[in-house]
């Protein structure tokens, strides 16, 4: 009986010992403030992270297809967004660690948007090329946008980011355009870019709002659209190349994400060049072409300023590299592993998370001593996502 | 009938429990080609990796298509395993698909090719 009896309040002591860790029962009500979440891109599954203390704290699955994955927040910071490669938009309350909504709306999706009052989420397609426009409420149509050019030739979407006023910019690959769409109204109002450049492969809005660019695949440079004057149409930002320079295969499409610096530079990586390039956003000129370790894939700018952290494609995906804007050189190079695929800063850029694919880890970096933190087990990670995106345009 | 569904029940826990025991040995049966027998385990394994990640990035993990086209067994199937593997060495020009060349040898591009074709990484 004894022995039953100690059993028996094992048992309970576990059972209680999992409602109080469960996310779904919280003891003590908690803020959102410093969660995230990680994708792990090949079982569709989710982390529920806290960088505080830098912890897993629930994971969620039945994501469907998350390679490519990327994430919004609602401005409550929440719930996040997820955006599968598959078409999935789903809706995941970080709180209670559940999926609580969840549409296919596509063949093949690459990203999305949450509309600056919070009450919109547009996701760009590849198949079929558009973009849908969804309640965040309740994953409801509000719109669909199909991106045709003049020939009724459907393009890929990609970077997909809200503007002020209700809006979102997104260029089609295929078309070489930038659209606009205000969906502020009953029905979405387009105003198109038609000549902005070969082969967008992403795009960014400033941090005012101001500014969208897109990086150009097809050809050098990045096109960018003045948003308080759009008459004046798309132009284009080119370096000053040299004679003779010979683009290297591209392993892997770069991406575009940040603000401006506060010292007004936008980083930008070299496509098919061991470059990252220093622009100038007042008056757009390349101030250098910072050599680097390989092809950047991103180029981020840490929150706190003076810093801006880039990693690489293959062959060269196991390094990351940190550059000092005052001096616009390398001033630090990291190995974490192979296959180092996105970073992602606390909000006050204290420390950076990297997800290192093939070691199946994601590692947290001191942005200040560049010690290693921690290192948490992880599934294929591929993006990080912490809810301080809820607060900035353009996230 | 109810032998047939039992034995089709052995067949697929054995199948199982195999890919659970050895991924490695499944790896390399997967891909029915010569080469099969001269990449090592463990390289067939990174190459694997390497087509689901990194083909993957554009091709889709599932290999249904993204940014580039799909790499699906029914369109691979179509084309002979020279003409694919000379694709993945050299690439497309005038589109993002690049050479391979350098990051995989002709061998290990002639593997990878016969497994798309095979469907053996989807």
């Amino acid at each position: 009986m004894n022995r039953i009896g100690h059993a028996l309040s094992a048992t309970l002591l576990a059972c209680a010992a999992c409602v109080t860790a469960s996310p779904s029962t919280p003891s003590v009500p908690r803020g959102t403030g410093d969660l995230g979440l990680i994708v792990e891109r090949a079982v569709g599954r989710v982390q529920v992270v806290e960088h505080s203390g830098m912890t897993t704290l629930s994971t969620v699955e039945g994501l469907g297809d998350l390679s490519h994955a990327s994430v919004v927040f609602s401005r409550d910071g929440r719930y996040g967004f997820v955006f599968g490669r598959d078409g999935g938009l789903t809706k995941v309350d970080l709180l209670e660690g559940r999926v609580v909504g969840r549409v296919v709306q596509a063949g093949n999706s690459i990203g999305g948007a949450v509309s600056q009052d919070g009450s919109l989420v547009a996701v760009s397609n590849y198949e079929p090329g558009g973009i849908k426009v969804f309640r965040a409420t309740d994953l409801s149509l509000v719109a669909d946008i199909p991106a045709l050019d003049d020939d009724g030739k459907a393009s890929k979407v990609v970077g997909l980011v809200d503007l002020p006023g209700q809006r979102f910019a997104f260029s089609l690959f295929e078309a070489g355009q930038v659209w606009v769409a205000d969906v502020s109204g009953p029905t979405p109002a387009l105003q198109k870019f038609t000549a902005a450049g070969k082969e967008p492969y992403d795009g960014l809005v400033t941090g005012d709002g101001r500014f969208y660019v897109a990086g150009l695949f097809g050809e050098d440079g990045v096109a960018v659209i003045d948003l308080w004057h759009p008459e004046g149409g798309a132009r284009k930002v080119l370096p000053d190349w040299g004679h003779g320079e010979e683009k290297l295969p591209v392993y892997k499409m770069p991406h575009l994400e940040g603000w401006a610096t506060s010292s007004g530079l936008l980083f930008v990586p070299g496509v098919g060049r061991h470059e990252v390039w220093a622009v100038r956003v007042d008056g757009w000129q390349v101030v250098k072409r910072i050599p680097v370790h390989g092809q950047p894939v991103f180029a981020v700018a840490n929150p706190a300023g003076r810093q801006v952290w880039v990693n690489y494609a293959l062959p060269d995906n196991d390094t990351v590299q940190v550059i000092d804007i005052d001096t616009l050189e390398v001033v630090r190079t990291l190995k974490p592993g192979k296959g180092v695929l996105h970073l992602e800063f606390t909000p006050r850029g204290d420390a950076v998370w990297l997800s290192v694919r093939d070691e199946d880890r994601v590692e947290v970096y001191s942005t200040r001593t560049f010690e290693k933190l921690r290192a948490l087990p992880a599934d294929k990670p591929s993006g990080i996502f912490f809810t301080s995106r809820a607060a900035r345009p353009g996230f | 009938m109810r032998s047939l569904l039992i034995g089709l029940m052995l067949v697929g826990s054995m199948l199982v429990a195999a890919a659970c025991a050895a991924p490695m040995a499944v790896t390399r049966i997967a891909v029915d080609a010569p080469e099969s027998s001269v990449i090592s385990p463990k390289r067939q394994a990174e190459l694997t990796m390497m087509v689901k990640h990194d083909c993957g990035s554009c091709h889709g993990l599932t290999l249904k298509g993204g940014l580039g086209k799909p790499l699906l067994r029914e369109r691979m199937a179509a084309l002979p395993t020279e003409t694919l593997s000379a694709l993945i060495l050299g690439g497309v020009p005038g589109t993002a698909m690049p050479p391979w060349l350098g990051i995989v040898t002709p061998e290990e591009a002639r593997w990878i090719a016969a497994g798309l074709r095979q469907g053996a990484f989807e």
